[in-house]
């Protein structure tokens, strides 16, 4: 599912991007397709940064070290990527270890043991932070790829192409995601991994064609995008070598948004029993517990544990993303 | 004196430093006067206007007092001045176009703003249509929405609503600049009206296009780099500028009926210092080609010929009778700031 | 505001036909046999009952008759509200469905409208008190970060289990028979209650934090400067930025509807819960691919439904929509 809840920070033009201000709109842009906001939300990687001695990717360097909500986003982001790359390896137990079942959490199982089986659930979480950043960034890949064509495609075409693609986006909207995955997904009895970060990428583009229309849009009017016309060059290579550019912190916000949001929905997916048959992500923990009945015998340490790591995990990305939104758009820098 | 500006001095907070936008500036408008205040982007004079009225986000009162109508106006306090918006004060903003609630119908929009004000609507409402009327504009303004106008049209719905309340002072700011010339002079003219019928006692006309001046103002302020340059009655700027960066200012300007076969227009090279940490001396010494050893020093504002003030020490030498006599019958030596 | 409105009537219609597409094909597409799978469920024990069985569903899933036909059949159904029989309930789907819809909609109408209401409230707020700002942006995103699926374990673990406030599952108390009075209509209520706030405070962060930005934005523009400069009163400018803050919030509602109704299912499989969301986890784990289909059909029949009502509260609240030429965004 994608972000819970979703008020988009929007502002004016609704079919936009962002909200106006504070990308902190993103997040809620996502699950609500981004309203307003592109235009707002400035892309204006603006401030030429001349003073900082060397151009904007320094002066944006400069403000990214010294932005406490981007340092501490990308703080926490960077120990639970440490733990999803070294944690399988220094896991004490293996995830299938069959052990003594229902044990409180204790020195030698830090989130205590399943039950009837006794695994480890903190062995358990460690592989499961890794399944679900897999998925998290497949999902993300996929969807940010199409959502990007579409939306430079509508955005900088316009016209019966644009209003095509507007209705599909639209179309695409109107269905909810998870309530697609899960008709989809049912009717299938081997389901991998790949095939989940497709689905969800395939599922979860709308919001970010929207955004990302709205952008090419205003850049389209610029005298650049012009010259480039003029001189003979083809649309995709005006889009991917002038447009793009000039969105690319944009587009390297709604990346991390998409992530944040494909690993809320792979969780609550999974949760539901239609996660990936082998491999297991942070909702097949959750899964399980409800399965053997953790709720009802008290074994909080099978299921708090696991949403409480991905809850971190993707809280860590919307501040990072808060954080970056004010290094990208000065007008946010707080003095 | 409706309006008595002494030593005003405004910065705005920067990361690096306050930026000295207004330093040290000291005019008097007349009733009945309108003033035209002039000079290149970043000279101050938006801010020297605006602080007048409203000093927002990183401005801050530095220095100086500014009294209207014989009575000290609180610029620095937003509470204290809010009384005397609208009513003593105005201000029609550079955004004028966008200065109207999109969601609100403009006659509610005036509504509630008067309301808000304390004042009674329905007194005003007459005269709101009667003044819409006067300008131009239909009577069913009123009931739309401004996405439903015009830029002008906005433009001048703006001009009343700010005017409503008959203020002593109304300070423009850059409203001519957007228009296209035949509007720009509707406009000129339609706040010499406001100022005929008595709507406004006096104003201060903000723009760095001085040929608009010239048609509307009865005295030009001339600013540069924080700094007053010049002051006179526009006829006199016009005719016979004293400061060397007024001079170059007439001068590029063309003239209607000249044709010039191989002449190019004369702009001013360079550009103003930055006022972070302005330099001392005469600000335009670097740009003036007219600068000897003494402007190292900062020149006074004094009045060097009767009702034309300037701060520059050519000038000054240039006119040195004419200052000395002014001098010996008592006129203050210099109502600039020294530095 | 006729562009606006055939626009959108465009979308959910066509919206309406790919979903319906989509729910036709997607059995059919998948591996495996449905009938044969729906055999293995009945026991079976003389030949001709397995042939009248097997008759019998294949000409529900309609396997005897070309493809367009059955595609057809089944619009038939659709229009017709039949989607024939749930194996799991051996009772019409529609039937099924229609008892689980109240509860759901009970879940899902105030937690949203509550979540909307309050959640813009408080985000109008922050954007003016430092203290409020500081306390419900962080809460706010730590909700919008939590998954549904964890919120409510953790309710449902902390409120029911361990501290025994509330009932941890069902929709009432099983003992009840139930009736119009008071035991049962509070034994709804308890059970209502830990489903409804966890929807609930998931959404009301997202909504806070929307909201606080967009006053943020509007205290801003021009048109607050030239009220401000003209001496209007605080709550003036404020009441001038709410208003035009909640347009983009409510173009943001229809959008937030699917995320919801998403989240939506899954708290309702944690509590167990007899709603849309449940009957959604029965269906396939019995798959009840009949059940199934029809449920999502009214899911998104329902979405769209309320995307339009939104629509039209949008075009009477913005008067840009009803009077301009351009229209609403999108």
């Amino acid at each position: 599912m994608s972000i819970n809840t979703g008020p988009p920070t929007a502002a004016g033009d609704f079919a936009g991007g962002l909200s106006p201000g504070p990308i902190g709109s993103p997040i809620l842009a996502q699950s609500v397709g981004v309203a307003g906001g592109a235009e707002l939300a400035a892309v204006a990687p603006g401030a030429g940064g001349g003073s900082f001695g060397g151009g904007r990717r320094w002066e944006f360097l400069h403000f990214a070290l010294r932005n406490p909500k981007l340092m501490l986003g990308l703080g926490v982001e960077l120990i639970f990527v440490a733990v999803a790359i070294f944690g399988p390896l220094l896991a004490p137990y293996s995830p299938t270890y069959h052990g003594t079942p229902a044990l409180h959490p204790s020195a030698q199982h830090i989130f205590g043991t399943t039950s009837p089986f006794g695994t480890d659930v903190f062995s358990q979480v460690l592989y499961g932070v890794r399944d679900s950043y897999v998925v998290g960034a497949l999902g993300a890949l996929f969807a940010g790829a199409v959502g990007l064509v579409v939306g430079f495609a509508a955005g900088y075409r316009g016209g019966l192409l644009d209003e095509i693609l507007q209705l599909l986006t639209n179309v695409m909207i109107c269905i909810p995601q998870l309530v697609l995955l899960i008709v989809i997904s049912a009717y299938l009895t081997t389901r991998g991994v790949l095939f989940e970060g497709v689905f969800i990428g395939v599922t979860g583009w709308p919001w970010v064609a929207r955004a990302v229309r709205a952008q090419t849009f205003t850049l389209r009017e610029r005298d650049f995008v012009d010259l480039a016309r003029l001189s003979g060059r083809r649309a995709v290579s005006i889009v991917v070598k002038d447009i793009a550019p000039n969105m690319a912190s944009y587009i390297f916000l709604v990346f991390v948004l998409l992530f944040a949001s494909s690993m809320l929905v792979a969780v609550n997916f999974d949760f539901l029993g239609l996660g990936p048959t082998n491999g297991l992500s942070l909702g097949d923990i959750m899964n399980q517990s409800t399965l053997w009945s953790a709720l009802e015998l008290h074994m909080w340490w099978w299921f708090i544990p696991p949403g409480a790591a991905l809850t971190l995990m993707v809280l860590a990305l919307y501040i990072a993303n808060v954080g970056l939104d004010e290094v990208f758009n000065p007008k946010l820098r707080q003095t | 004196m409706t309006l008595k500006v002494d030593d005003l001095r405004i910065s705005y907070r920067t990361l690096r430093g306050d930026v000295r936008a207004v330093d040290g500036v000291s005019f008097s408008i007349a009733d009945g006067e309108i003033m035209g205040l002039a000079g290149e982007s970043g000279c101050g004079k938006s801010t020297l206007g605006n602080s007048l009225i409203f000093l927002e986000g990183r401005m801050k009162h530095v220095g100086g007092t500014v009294e209207l109508d014989g009575a000290n106006l609180p610029i620095a306090d937003y509470n204290a001045m809010n009384r005397h918006r609208l009513r003593d004060v105005s201000v029609v903003p550079q955004y004028a176009m966008s200065a109207l609630n999109p969601t609100r119908k403009i006659g509610r929009m005036t509504a509630d703003l008067i309301k808000s004000r304390g004042a009674d609507y329905r007194k005003v409402l007459e005269e709101f249509k009667r003044r819409i009327d006067l300008v131009g504009l239909p009577q069913n303004v009123l009931n739309m929405y401004p996405f439903e106008l015009s830029g002008g049209m906005r433009q001048r719905t703006t001009m009343v609503i700010s005017t409503l309340l008959n203020p002593s002072l109304l300070i423009g700011d850059e409203i001519t600049s957007a228009l296209d010339v035949t509007t720009q002079r509707a406009v000129g003219e339609m706040l010499m009206e406001f100022r005929d019928r008595g709507f406004v006692k006096s104003m201060i006309v903000i723009t760095h296009d001085l040929s608009v001046l010239a048609q509307i103002a009865d005295s030009i302020l001339v600013m540069y780099a924080g700094k007053l340059a010049e002051k006179a009655s526009s006829s006199t700027i016009v005719d016979n500028p004293l400061h060397p960066y007024t001079q170059m200012l007439i001068g590029s300007l063309p003239e209607v009926g000249l044709r010039y076969d191989e002449a190019p227009l004369t702009g001013i090279p360079g550009r103003p210092p930055s006022l972070l940490n302005p330099p001392t001396g005469c600000r335009f010494k670097d740009r003036c080609p007219f600068a000897f050893d003494k402007c190292v020093e900062e020149p006074p504002f004094v009045e060097l010929r009767p009702g034309h003030e300037v701060a520059c020490w050519k000038a000054m030498d240039d006119n040195a009778p004419a200052r000395t006599e002014a001098a010996s019958q008592g006129a203050p030596a210099s109502q600039g700031a020294q530095s | 505001m006729r562009r606006y409105f055939t626009r959108k009537l465009i979308t959910y219609v066509v919206a309406f036909f790919v979903a319906t597409t989509v729910d036709w094909a997607i059995p059919r597409l998948m591996p495996g046999n449905p009938v044969q799978l729906y055999l293995t469920k009945f026991s079976i024990t003389t030949e001709a009952q397995y042939a009248a069985i097997q008759k019998l569903i294949s000409a529900s899933f309609g396997v005897n008759v070309p493809v367009w036909r059955q595609y057809l059949d089944f619009w038939d159904g659709v229009l017709h509200w039949n989607f024939g029989l749930s194996f799991y309930a051996t009772e019409p789907v529609t039937h099924v469905v229609f008892q689980a819809v109240p509860y759901t909609l009970a879940l899902l109408i105030p937690a949203i409208t509550l979540s909307y209401f309050l959640g813009n409230r408080i985000g109008a707020m922050a954007a003016r008190r430092k203290w409020l700002d500081n306390t419900v942006l962080p809460v706010g995103y730590l909700f919008q970060a939590a998954p549904y699926a964890w919120l409510a374990l953790a309710m449902a673990y902390y409120l029911a289990v361990r501290y025994r406030w509330f009932p941890v599952d069902g929709g009432y108390n099983p003992g009840l028979i139930p009736g119009w009075n008071w035991t049962f209509v509070a034994s709804l209520v308890q059970h209502w209650f830990l489903p409804f706030l966890t929807v609930f405070l998931v959404s009301f962060g997202g909504w806070a934090i929307g909201m606080r930005n967009l006053v943020i934005y509007e205290l801003e523009t021009d048109y607050a400067r030239y009220l401000r400069s003209l001496g209007a009163s605080q709550r003036l400018v404020r009441k001038y930025a709410y208003r035009n803050a909640v347009l983009p919030q409510l173009s943001g509602l229809a959008l937030a509807l699917g995320v919801v109704v998403g989240g939506n299912i899954v708290t309702e499989v944690v509590f167990q819960y007899p709603g849309l969301g449940h009957l959604i986890f029965l269906a396939i784990s019995d798959e009840d691919y009949f059940l199934l289909q029809g449920i999502f059909m009214f899911i998104i029949v329902g979405v769209l439904l309320a995307n339009f009502v939104i629509d039209i509260v949008y075009v009477i609240v913005d008067p840009r929509t009803r009077l301009s030429m351009q229209g609403a965004p999108a």
